[in-house]
């Protein structure tokens, strides 16, 4: 089996974190990771800021970059929902097979117990594009009810989008930034020391917005927590 | 605030005022979860929702594309039922004929029955400059008259108000309408229940007129069904000797049967009841028992537009349960009143544009009030997709800027996003270009798009190097 991983550009540029980690996991449950330098991004933004011609181009050459390929994996479930659902709408022919992170490991290699160590409280925010398009169910739940070390907080209002939205939070600012301040609110409500999630997005809103009222949370990527191992603890 | 909606300022200057009016999201957050969790409950009762959810999908969408038949099957037997029928093309006409009807009664007074297409139309303010008092009789649609507000949720339009709120305005208010509020009225809901039903009760008794809405028209029989709560939907229907009836053109079935679907998706969604209260159903006119005179107004108002456009038309299966707003984070935020018409919430930021077309800076803005959440989608009992009709106008909108010239800057920049991301070496330079200016992007941007963002929340620091390096260093 060829697998390409699809870091997406907000990972590429500003999280490159979570791109390493996504590989060194990979990697340590023997998966050989390719990843095809020419690749971009999803077009996500353009599609849905409502420029459905723009989008098109980036979605062709996302079929083109991974043509071949038998699974690409994707650690995020935005970008993963937007290439599944809607791709097809906007390019003929095949469409590359793909996976979001948590159905990867659960669905292809059929693994749970992931051999990770991360000694800290954990609350997990189902970001909306993860759970109502991706419908990743309890995949990132059972993930990390396996880490060693690990305590996994509820989430009041678990369910309720950050705010982020794409361009919405710039477009509309204020809805945006209450919705935010109410997910902080709750994070820091539930204990954590940590918000994980599975998308770097909503992260980046909800971190920002921690940190500008200097509330006592930390945000990591999902796949940072699944790469922590005994013998290198990250964060 | 009193008044029409048109004119309104764009959603997020209205949000704006609204996010940062701590009463009203207090009210707001209390009423939509309480609803939203009640509702979860009733839903979850019912074994096969979702095999009910697709069946009422799908009776709208067969209902629909063949709407000019059932139309004229409705027609034919109201008709011969006794009633007359009167087909409206806009709000304009739907008004004058209302207001001819009623003239011709020789009344000068209406009670009416909660309805959103007379909300659509203005049809009170329209009666008001006519000289006709309209009386709302259902309880939260006299609290919004009494306070000279507008109503800000489908459902619940006085959602935005509490109880003490809604005493004082009973107290200031129900004088000049008639029946004054009692001496001494405490804020408890049974008093203020208590008073309502005093000073509607002389208007049920009076009224020779009643107009209403309707929830769905049968077809096959010509009968129409109003579901309601609190009886007075009832009485409206039933004491006056004329009628009413003003809908829009798609809340048709085709027949009885088709009811059973909706009579359990539309409580359960909207009250989280098992039943509605009141199901009241009437076929024309008949002697000695209810109206002497019953007139159908049928509304179409932008519905045929909508119905024309294959991902927006699913609007139009909506049956006002208001689901969706009790679910929507924007909608808890932000309150009905900022989107401008008698259809708040996620409903309300599809089907508005649609109805009344994108040239107001408001209308332009609505299908962007939204975080594409997908909340309202699960939500909704008929299965409307709210946010890909979102997305669908929101490229009708920048369509309809690009012949227009606006939204330069916009499309200027998606044009140079585009072409980054499809050329590898312009990708790879635009990259290397933000990650050395990482020292240079300042936490607050004071302008634009930036000035937006970081006014409440800080830009990640862009890390030293990206993916694409760590790549390149480690495996090759
Ligand atoms: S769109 Fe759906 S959820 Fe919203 S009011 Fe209409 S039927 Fe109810």
């Amino acid at each position: 089996m060829r697998i390409a991983l699809f870091v997406t550009c907000v990972n590429d540029v500003a999280f490159p974190s979570t791109g390493i980690a996504t590989v060194r996991l990979l990697e340590r449950l023997g998966v050989e990771v390719a990843f095809p330098e020419a690749q971009t991004c999803c077009g996500q933004m353009q599609y849905n800021t409502g420029y459905p011609a723009e989008a098109a181009q980036p979605a062709a050459k996302f079929a083109r970059d991974f043509a071949g390929y038998d699974a690409v994996v994707v650690p995020s479930g935005s970008c993963g929902a937007f290439i599944r659902d809607v791709h097809p709408k906007l390019v003929e022919g095949a469409v590359p097979p793909v996976y979001e992170l948590t159905e990867y490991l659960l669905d292809v290699l059929g693994v749970e117990q992931v051999g990770a160590y991360f000694p800290h409280k954990v609350a997990y925010h189902p970001t909306c594009h993860s759970s109502r398009l991706l419908k990743v169910g309890d995949r990132p739940t059972r993930l990390l009810r396996a880490v060693e070390g690990l305590e996994l907080v509820e989430l009041p209002g678990a369910a309720e989008c950050c705010g982020f939205g794409g361009t919405f939070s710039v477009k509309n600012p204020d809805v945006s930034a209450a919705m935010g301040a109410d997910k902080v609110t709750h994070a820091v409500e539930s204990g954590a020391e940590y918000l994980v999630a599975a998308d770097n997005s909503c992260l980046m809103h909800i971190g920002g917005t921690a940190r500008r009222s200097a509330a006592p949370l930390k945000t990591i990527h999902l796949a940072e927590i699944l790469a922590s191992t005994v013998e290198k603890v990250l964060a | 605030m009193s008044g029409t909606y048109v004119g309104m300022p764009s959603f997020p200057d209205a949000a704006h005022r609204a996010t940062r009016d701590k009463q009203l999201r207090a009210n707001l957050t209390r009423a939509t979860h309480t609803i939203r969790d009640k509702r979860a409950r009733a839903v979850a009762e019912l074994e096969d929702w979702e095999g009910l959810r697709q069946a009422g999908k799908a009776i709208k969408d067969e209902t629909l594309a063949h709407l000019d038949d059932y139309l004229l099957q409705l027609e034919a037997k109201v008709t011969e039922a006794g009633g007359i029928v009167h087909w409206a093309r806009d709000a304009d006409e739907a008004n004058r004929i209302v207001t001819e009807l009623i003239r011709a009664t020789g009344q000068t007074e209406v009670v009416k029955v909660k309805s959103m297409a007379t909300q659509e139309i203005g049809l009170n303010e329209h009666l008001a400059a006519e000289g006709i008092s309209a009386y709302e009789t259902d309880l939260a649609e006299l609290i919004v008259q009494l306070g000279d507000d507008l109503p800000s949720h489908i459902l619940v339009p006085a959602i935005h108000k509490n109880r003490t709120e809604i005493r004082d305005i009973f107290n200031r208010a129900m004088g000049h309408w008639g029946r004054p509020a009692p001496e001494g009225l405490t804020d408890t809901p049974a008093d203020l229940a208590e008073a309502a039903r005093l000073h509607l009760r002389e208007k049920f008794l009076r009224a020779k007129v009643a107009v209403s809405g309707a929830n769905f028209m049968v077809a096959e029989t010509g009968t129409l069904v109003v579901l309601e709560s609190e009886g007075n939907g009832r009485m409206c229907l039933t004491l006056p000797e004329t009628l009413i009836s003003v809908v829009g053109i798609e809340k048709i079935v085709p027949t009885w049967r088709d009811l059973e679907v909706f009579l359990q998706l539309l409580p359960r969604s909207s009250t989280a009841e098992r039943m509605n209260p009141y199901t009241t159903t009437w076929t024309g006119v008949r002697d000695g028992d209810g109206p002497k005179q019953f007139h159908l107004v049928l509304l179409d108002n932008g519905r045929t537009q909508t119905l024309a456009d294959e991902v927006g038309r699913q609007a139009l299966r909506c049956i006002r349960c208001s689901a969706c707003l009790n679910v929507c984070p924007v909608y808890e935020r932000a309150g009905g009143h900022a989107y401008g018409s008698a259809y708040p919430g996620p409903i309300g930021a599809i089907l508005t544009p649609q109805l009344r077309g994108i040239a107001t800076d408001l209308d332009r803005s609505l299908p962007y009030a939204s975080s594409l959440c997908g909340a309202c989608f699960e939500a909704c009992p008929v299965a409307i997709d709210i946010p890909e009709v979102l997305v669908h106008l929101r490229a009708k909108v920048t369509e309809d800027a690009k012949e227009h010239g606006g939204h330069r800057l916009e499309r200027t920049a998606m044009r140079a996003a585009t072409y980054a991301m499809t050329h590898p070496a312009a990708y790879r330079t635009a990259e290397a270009a933000a990650v050395r200016a990482r020292k240079l992007i300042p936490k607050k941007v004071p302008f634009g798009a930036g000035k937006a963002w970081t006014e409440t929340r800080d830009l990640p620091e862009l890390p030293p190097q990206t993916f694409r390096q760590w790549w390149k260093e480690t495996h090759r």
